[in-house]
């Protein structure tokens, strides 16, 4: 858990950060969204102190981090820039081996956790290892920029848009990945975008920021249906808010008891999806299964509208 | 046709060449034959010194080189045919130098005349045009350098050029020629080892603090425009009081003339290059990157070498390289002063006139200066490769 108590950041007369108050949960990703200038990479970089703050403190589980040298604290927090910053001279397995080789492992586990980090990421060992950055395509770099971050095994990791550099496609197959990873290790995610698809994609919870102050930080769900201020509303769009707020929920979660007529969807689908799907067949229900292909229950489209409207 | 031949007509670099080695065969001297170390020669032509088979055996050989030049595409063939013409070249001249010394005469001097410098310059370049058409990698070009310097090194010792006059003026200066190369070698190293040593953290201290870089560099921009005569004169009279009031500066070998003002104004001049050139390595250095370093948690130290100065170096080691090379011949200029070095026969041969004892100091600078290039344009693109 990260406790963020009343952080403060001065530039002489400008307040980039306003005395902000937030509780990180652990496990699960938070982002923060918010316009250029907005203060949320002050903020973000305020945590593992590349920003020292002018007042106010932060805590990582309990502990205050000014307890301990900067570079120390940093050692044990994972952070991915925009752009990836992977060091030019170094191999890929380099680039990822840079915290271990800081705090001293054994080069035998260094080799086995680069392994391990390349074969989680999809990147061929036998190809990826002694590659050097400028020979990978920018996905390639940038899920090697996570997998650097990602090499001491960080309680913590936090990331400054870290997918704003790369090409559409290429990003949602990053967004499934980084979930992956969320969900296999527990890791503590705090990610910076000014993108608002992105930050539904991911987030458990949403900080929603503005000259150096957050407006609301609540559930995605809660941003659409209330919210607390008209900023956060012209941010998440009202025009289409009732689409995204069925994007917000599963097929799964929404499927009623029994079966019904209709085409077929998958559990793991959102509403917005399905509704798609009944949409385009002219159908009035669908059946909604699970990946061995076992009957969860079914949706119609009413029940699928009532979703779509706030409670 | 042979596909090693050209396709498209001759190639006109070596009908260039070519056409340099008719004139220097047919209308140079090929040696000039002194009666003694400091009159003017005689000219002589390389039939007229070599008649009969050996020397049409060589006019032979510069005319096969001279076809292979022209006609032939392929670098390996006209890499061998132009090592054929040197060896060859070199053959005829320590020939010729023994033909023309009657025995035991050691006041009768043959010296290489104009003819066998315009061949050798032609050959070399026929030589290093095919190396660079080769792409050799940086290893392959260092040990190609070594081998050229084993084989001239060898057939120096070897003693066939011994009736040379260069290898005369050698004879009689053995003693001195060896300390004063490295004399030579020490000032020209010893003075691009100190710059670095303190060229690198200005450098650093340059791109850390912008308002000092204007400073250092405009200071360093002002020594660079002294002429190097001029800044060894000016350095006298400091260091020459400086030992008059200190006994212990005088004790460690610091006076106004001699190695140390020589090795202080080398120094002066190597600094400017070194500090610019760090600047603008570490300027390149991509912002990224150096976030990167400290959100992972290195040092301030850690992120200077492990990731700035790392990235800097091959600009650096330009800078080096350009130095090292600038002070090898300017260490010449340090003789004049009491500096030692090769620079003591250049002067001498020009206030004696002797052009060979000119020569015996100014082949071996070319040479070092050469090397130093090759080996460090070596070590920049090992450097460089990883760096793209």
């Amino acid at each position: 858990m990260i406790v963020v108590e009343s952080l403060t950041k001065q530039y002489g007369e400008v307040t980039v950060v306003d005395q902000v108050s937030l509780t990180i949960p652990r496990n699960c990703i938070t982002v923060m969204v918010g316009t250029s200038g907005s203060g949320k990479s002050t903020l973000l970089r305020m945590i593992n102190r590349l920003v020292e703050p002018t007042s106010g403190r932060v805590l990582i589980d309990g502990r205050d981090t000014t307890l301990e040298p900067a570079h120390l604290l940093r050692r044990r927090i994972g952070y991915v820039i925009q752009g990836h910053g992977l060091f030019p001279h170094r191999t890929v397995a380099e680039n990822i081996a840079t915290v271990p080789r800081l705090l001293g492992w054994d080069k035998a586990r260094m080799r086995t956790r680069v392994r391990e980090l390349l074969e989680l990421f999809q990147l061929d060992p036998a190809r990826f290892t002694d590659a050097l950055p400028h020979q990978l395509s920018g996905g390639q770099q940038q899920r090697v920029g996570i997998a650097r971050a990602l090499a001491a095994e960080p309680a913590v990791l936090l990331m400054d848009e870290p997918f704003g550099a790369i090409d559409p496609i290429t990003r949602g197959k990053a967004h499934e990945e980084l979930l992956g990873i969320q969900r296999r290790f527990g890791t503590t995610i705090v990610l910076v975008t000014h993108d608002m698809d992105e930050a539904f994609r991911l987030a458990g919870q949403v900080a929603v920021m503005s000259q150096g102050r957050i407006l609301q930080y609540d559930k995605p769900a809660a941003l659409l249906t209330h919210p607390a201020d008209p900023f956060v509303s012209r941010m998440t769009g009202l025009a289409d808010r009732a689409i995204r707020l069925l994007s917000l929920t599963t097929a799964g979660e929404a499927a009623l008891p029994g079966t019904a007529q209709g085409p077929t969807v998958a559990a793991t689908a959102s509403l917005r999806d399905a509704l798609s799907v009944l949409l385009w067949g002219g159908a009035e229900s669908a059946v909604v299964v699970d990946a061995e292909g076992k009957l969860r229950g079914h949706l119609t489209v009413a029940a699928i509208l009532a979703r779509g409207r706030p409670t | 046709m042979s596909p090693a031949l050209r396709s498209h007509g001759p190639d006109r670099l070596g009908a260039l060449l070519s056409a340099a080695g008719v004139v220097a065969l047919v209308f140079l001297p090929f040696v000039d034959l002194k009666a003694n170390r400091i009159v003017p020669g005689d000219p002589r032509g390389l039939l007229q010194v070599l008649p009969g088979p050996q020397g049409l055996e060589v006019v032979g050989i510069l005319v096969a080189v001279a076809l292979v030049a022209i006609l032939v595409a392929s670098a390996r063939l006209r890499l061998a045919a132009a090592l054929v013409g040197l060896v060859a070249v070199a053959i005829a001249v320590a020939a010729a130098a023994s033909s023309l010394t009657p025995p035991g005469n050691k006041v009768v001097r043959v010296a290489a005349g104009m003819g066998f410098w315009v061949l050798l310059l032609a050959l070399t370049l026929m030589l290093t045009d095919a190396i660079t058409r080769l792409r050799p990698g940086p290893g392959l070009r260092v040990a190609l350098l070594a081998l050229f310097i084993g084989v001239v090194v060898a057939a120096l010792s070897h003693g066939a050029f011994d009736n040379l006059s260069i290898m005369r003026e050698y004879a009689v200066n053995a003693d001195r020629f060896g300390r004063e190369a490295r004399q030579h070698v020490e000032l020209a190293l010893g003075s691009v080892a100190g710059a670095v040593l303190v060229g690198l953290p200005l450098g650093v201290l340059c791109h850390r603090v912008p308002r000092l870089r204007s400073g250092i560099l405009g200071t360093l921009n002002l020594i660079e425009t002294i002429p190097s005569l001029a800044l060894f004169g000016i350095l006298m009279v400091p260091l020459g009081a400086l030992a008059a009031a200190v006994p212990l500066a005088a004790a460690i070998g610091i006076s106004g003339i001699g190695a140390a003002p020589a090795a202080l104004a080398l120094f002066l001049y190597a600094l400017l290059p070194i500090v610019a050139n760090t600047v603008t390595g570490l300027r390149r250095v991509s912002p990224a990157a150096v976030e990167a370093a400290r959100g992972m948690g290195m040092t301030r130290w850690q992120i200077l070498t492990r990731v700035e100065l790392a990235l800097a170096l091959p600009v650096i080691l330009t800078g080096i390289r350009i130095v090292l090379v600038q002070n090898i011949g300017l260490v010449t200029i340090a003789a004049l002063i009491g500096g030692g070095g090769l620079g003591i026969f250049v002067f001498q041969g020009i206030g004696q006139t002797a052009i060979d004892l000119v020569l015996l100091g100014a082949i071996p600078t070319v040479a070092l200066a050469f090397s130093a290039a090759v080996v460090l344009d070596a070590v920049v693109e090992v450097v460089s490769r990883t760096r793209a």
